[in-house]
């Protein structure tokens, strides 16, 4: 068993010959690790590859390594790894109960257990009896917290955070960053940040690395 | 180490395989049937006694006396039509794209696109004959007839009205296509910058416009060119007799109990196959030299353009085509509850149900073979696009331009080119004249237009979701059934009902495959043409389209009962 925490060793990610990402460092449990860069620099592409879906387009070398396990050549569904985008991403055609049973692992059985402890999770995020709302009709900072929850709920190991606060007003942002700081703190996992905000970058209190052209 | 996604059981390994079968079905008879028409042509069918090579079959045809005339028919309706549509196709857009009154041409698109060639012809023949809709609206008050004019306006020798049916139905064809197009060109702008520089508004947008749009629908020019120069059912209905087109004259040929004639209807295939590429390249030609001509008309630098003209003259146009459309459904409708209905009344003196319920009963087994035939060559055709599409993301297996004219190979090679053959090959093979069949050749045409249908869609379904559902332990076929499917619902029951409409619609394919032994309700309406009763073409013609048109009632119903609370997905 290796060091606990996400390890990026000598990771590069390139196209048609040209170096989009070069990395190599390792977040530690409950740590953030800003990734900032100007948009077009590859950051997106970077969280593709540790989360297995990069495009074949690409040609990248390197390992991920989570918490002492080499996870680069593992299936997507199998890495616990997750992911927030700058879009909720909800599953239009899910209720906001159902979104969140999507992400609750198998692992919790008996329909009444599982309904309970999505009512739980509502209940953390202050959206108790929301199960049945079509996910359309949240606001934006709600619908950030179904999403964040939906992730917790999938029991990650690793979180990475693709710019998630640059759609909310600022008053939302405040909250909703926090929120996700302090749960990512809470549950010991090392955090992935990419973002050209260098708000987010000072709030995630982290060390920061420049991606440059 | 886990075990990489790509190395999975059996199951999955149908996927990489897929584009490859589809491209297998698609063309592959087209290919076996043009040898299959190009060895009895030349003289060799060894089970009809031809075992050398010769062009004796050739020799009958050109000694044939309506050749002449049978070849620049097919030339002159096939090149009018293409052209007429697509020059009111290119004024609709150019005056109207952007407006309300385009909205509303937008969302009349897919009924009239699904309403069968036939039905549509046999609307438009009872409302332009000389006992039709018009002339008795006209009659006698303004015109003094007080029986139908002598006037050969139906079925006229230079195949006017032949061409004016095929307008009608590639109208909403090309436009749906052209449509498509803008939407990738961005063409507000483009337009917008040109009315800045002093343009008017449909100059501006044929000058900059246009050209990117008409390098994207190419292929489907191609292809109703393709189509109007050798269509056979609306030829039947609308097209001139002594002699009919090319092509209507060698189905004749093929169906004659005389066996030797396949000789000459192979000839007269090739013959119609050369005919299709001699056009299709003076279309090619032409295309450069408006091109040169439209480089030097942008380069001028004129600016004006009789905007409010075109405005008038296109939507007159766009009306009238929609209109014969519609109005000739009106009188279908008429005509099939008719009693007496002497001219030049504009009514039938009464109503009845008789020529329903006398053909309903004979009428419910035919609608069943049609309905069994469309459905399992949509479901098909469906899975085979949905297998490429998710191949293609799965597997990086990104079509290049060229693989899409394999799409538009079963769409530009003419049926009556390739089916004869196809028949052929399949009378000796034993394998003609059933259902079986009759659906192994509807799914050649169906695939395509399932396949435009739904690739956009499916393509710009937000990956993303993919990722975060993966991202949530969902396994790729999860993503595939769990979220990618359920959210692409309603384009993907859109893309059915078009392949439906499709297969309603196949006359020739059925005809031939199943060896007149199989009948849907398009063979059985077009055979019905001859005799010209009208209530009985009105039956089967009304329940071709209602069948046709059944599939877009439930693509748009059932999305929208489904997913009444998910506000996400009502306009997706």
């Amino acid at each position: 068993m290796g060091e606990l925490g996400l390890t990026l060793d000598h990771v590069v990610i390139g196209r048609e010959g040209r170096t989009l990402v070069k990395i190599s460092d390792h977040v530690a449990p409950g740590e953030v690790l800003t990734v900032m860069g100007p948009s077009g620099s590859g950051k997106s592409t970077l969280l593709s590859y540790i989360i297995g879906t990069l495009d074949p387009v690409f040609e990248a070398q390197g390992r991920v390594i989570l918490n002492g396990t080499d996870i680069t050549d593992t299936a997507p569904e199998t890495r616990r790894v997750g992911i927030l985008f700058q879009d909720e991403l909800l599953f239009p055609h899910l209720s906001v109960g159902e979104n969140l049973a999507f992400g609750l692992r198998a692992s919790v059985k008996g329909r009444s257990e599982r309904a309970r402890q999505i009512e739980a999770a509502l209940d953390d995020i202050g959206l108790s009896g929301f199960a049945n709302r079509d996910p359309e009709t949240l606001s934006g900072g709600q619908k950030a917290r179904v999403a964040l929850m939906r992730m917790l709920l999938s029991g990650p190991k690793a979180l990475l955070l693709d710019e998630p606060f640059s759609r909310l007003d600022t008053e939302r942002r405040g909250q909703i960053r926090d929120l996700v700081f302090s749960q990512a703190r809470a549950k010991g996992l090392p955090v992935l940040l990419v973002t050209h905000d260098h708000a987010d970058a000072e709030a995630a209190g982290g060390r920061v690395h420049e991606l440059t052209d | 180490m886990a075990v990489p996604a790509e190395i999975r059981p059996a199951r999955a390994r149908f996927l990489p395989w897929a584009p490859l079968l589809t491209v297998a079905i698609m063309v592959g008879p087209v290919l076996a049937g043009v040898l299959g028409t190009l060895a009895p042509a030349f003289g060799y069918m060894p089970a009809l006694g031809g075992a050398g090579l010769s062009l004796d079959a050739f020799g009958m045809l050109f000694d044939w006396p309506g050749i002449t005339r049978a070849s620049v028919l097919s030339v002159t309706t096939g090149l009018a039509a293409t052209a007429i549509s697509l020059l009111l196709v290119a004024v609709i857009c150019a005056a109207w794209s952007g407006s309300t009154a385009f909205r509303v041409i937008e969302r009349a698109l897919s009924p009239l696109l699904s309403v069968p060639h036939a039905a549509a012809a046999f609307g438009l023949a009872f409302l332009i004959a000389p006992s039709g809709w018009v002339s008795r609206a006209i009659s006698p008050w303004l015109s003094g007839w007080e029986r139908p004019p002598d006037l050969l306006i139906l079925q006229d020798p230079y195949g006017a009205s032949l061409v004016a049916g095929l307008v009608v139905k590639e109208v909403p064809f090309l436009l749906l296509m052209t449509l498509a197009a803008l939407s990738q060109v961005r063409t507000a702008q483009a337009r917008d910058t040109a009315m800045a520089l002093g343009y008017a508004p449909v100059t501006g947008w044929f000058k900059t416009v246009f050209p990117r749009v008409y390098a994207q629908i190419r292929l489907p020019v191609y292809a109703v060119l393709a189509f109007s120069m050798t269509v056979i059912d609306v030829a039947i209905i609308l097209g001139p007799t002594t002699p009919p087109t090319l092509a209507v004259q060698i189905l004749r040929w093929m169906n004659d109990p005389d066996l030797s004639l396949r000789f000459l209807a192979s000839a007269a295939a090739v013959w119609q196959l050369l005919l299709v590429v001699g056009a299709l390249l003076m279309w090619r030609l032409a295309e450069s030299v408006v091109g040169r001509l439209g480089r030097r008309w942008v380069a001028s630098g004129t600016r004006g353009g009789a905007t409010r003209t075109i405005k008038a003259v296109s939507l007159a146009a766009a009306l009238v085509s929609a209109g014969a459309v519609i109005f000739g459904l009106l009188g279908l409708v008429v005509w099939s509850v008719a009693g007496l209905w002497q001219f030049p009344e504009l009514w039938p003196d009464g109503f009845s149900t008789r020529t329903w319920m006398r053909h309903g009963p004979g009428l419910g087994s035919i609608v069943e073979e049609t309905v069994i035939t469309a459905s399992v060559a949509t479901a098909a055709a469906l899975l085979l696009t949905l297998a490429c599409l998710e191949a293609e993301e799965r597997h990086g297996l990104k079509p290049s331009t060229r693989a899409l004219w394999l799409l538009y190979v079963p769409l530009i090679v003419p049926q009556i080119a390739f089916l004869t053959g196809l028949q052929t090959l399949a009378i000796f093979a034993g394998v003609d004249g059933n259902r079986s069949a009759v659906i192994a050749v509807h799914v050649i045409f169906v695939l395509p237009y399932v396949f435009l249908s739904l690739a956009d869609p499916f393509r710009a379904w937000d990956a993303r979701y993919g990722e975060v559902a993966r991202a949530l332990g969902a396994s790729r076929d999860g993503v595939l059934w769990r979220v990618r499917l359920p959210m692409l619902l309603r384009p993907i029951l859109t893309a059915a009902a078009v392949g439906f409409a499709v297969s309603i619609g196949q006359f020739l394919p059925t005809l031939l495959a199943g060896a007149g032994r199989v009948q849907t309700l398009t063979t059985e309406a077009v055979a019905l043409a001859s005799g010209g009763d009208r209530r009985v073409i009105s039956v089967y013609a009304l329940s071709q389209t209602a069948v046709a048109l059944l599939p877009f009632a439930v693509a748009l119903f059932v999305p929208a009962v489904v997913w009444r609370n998910r506000r996400g997905l009502r306009h997706g």
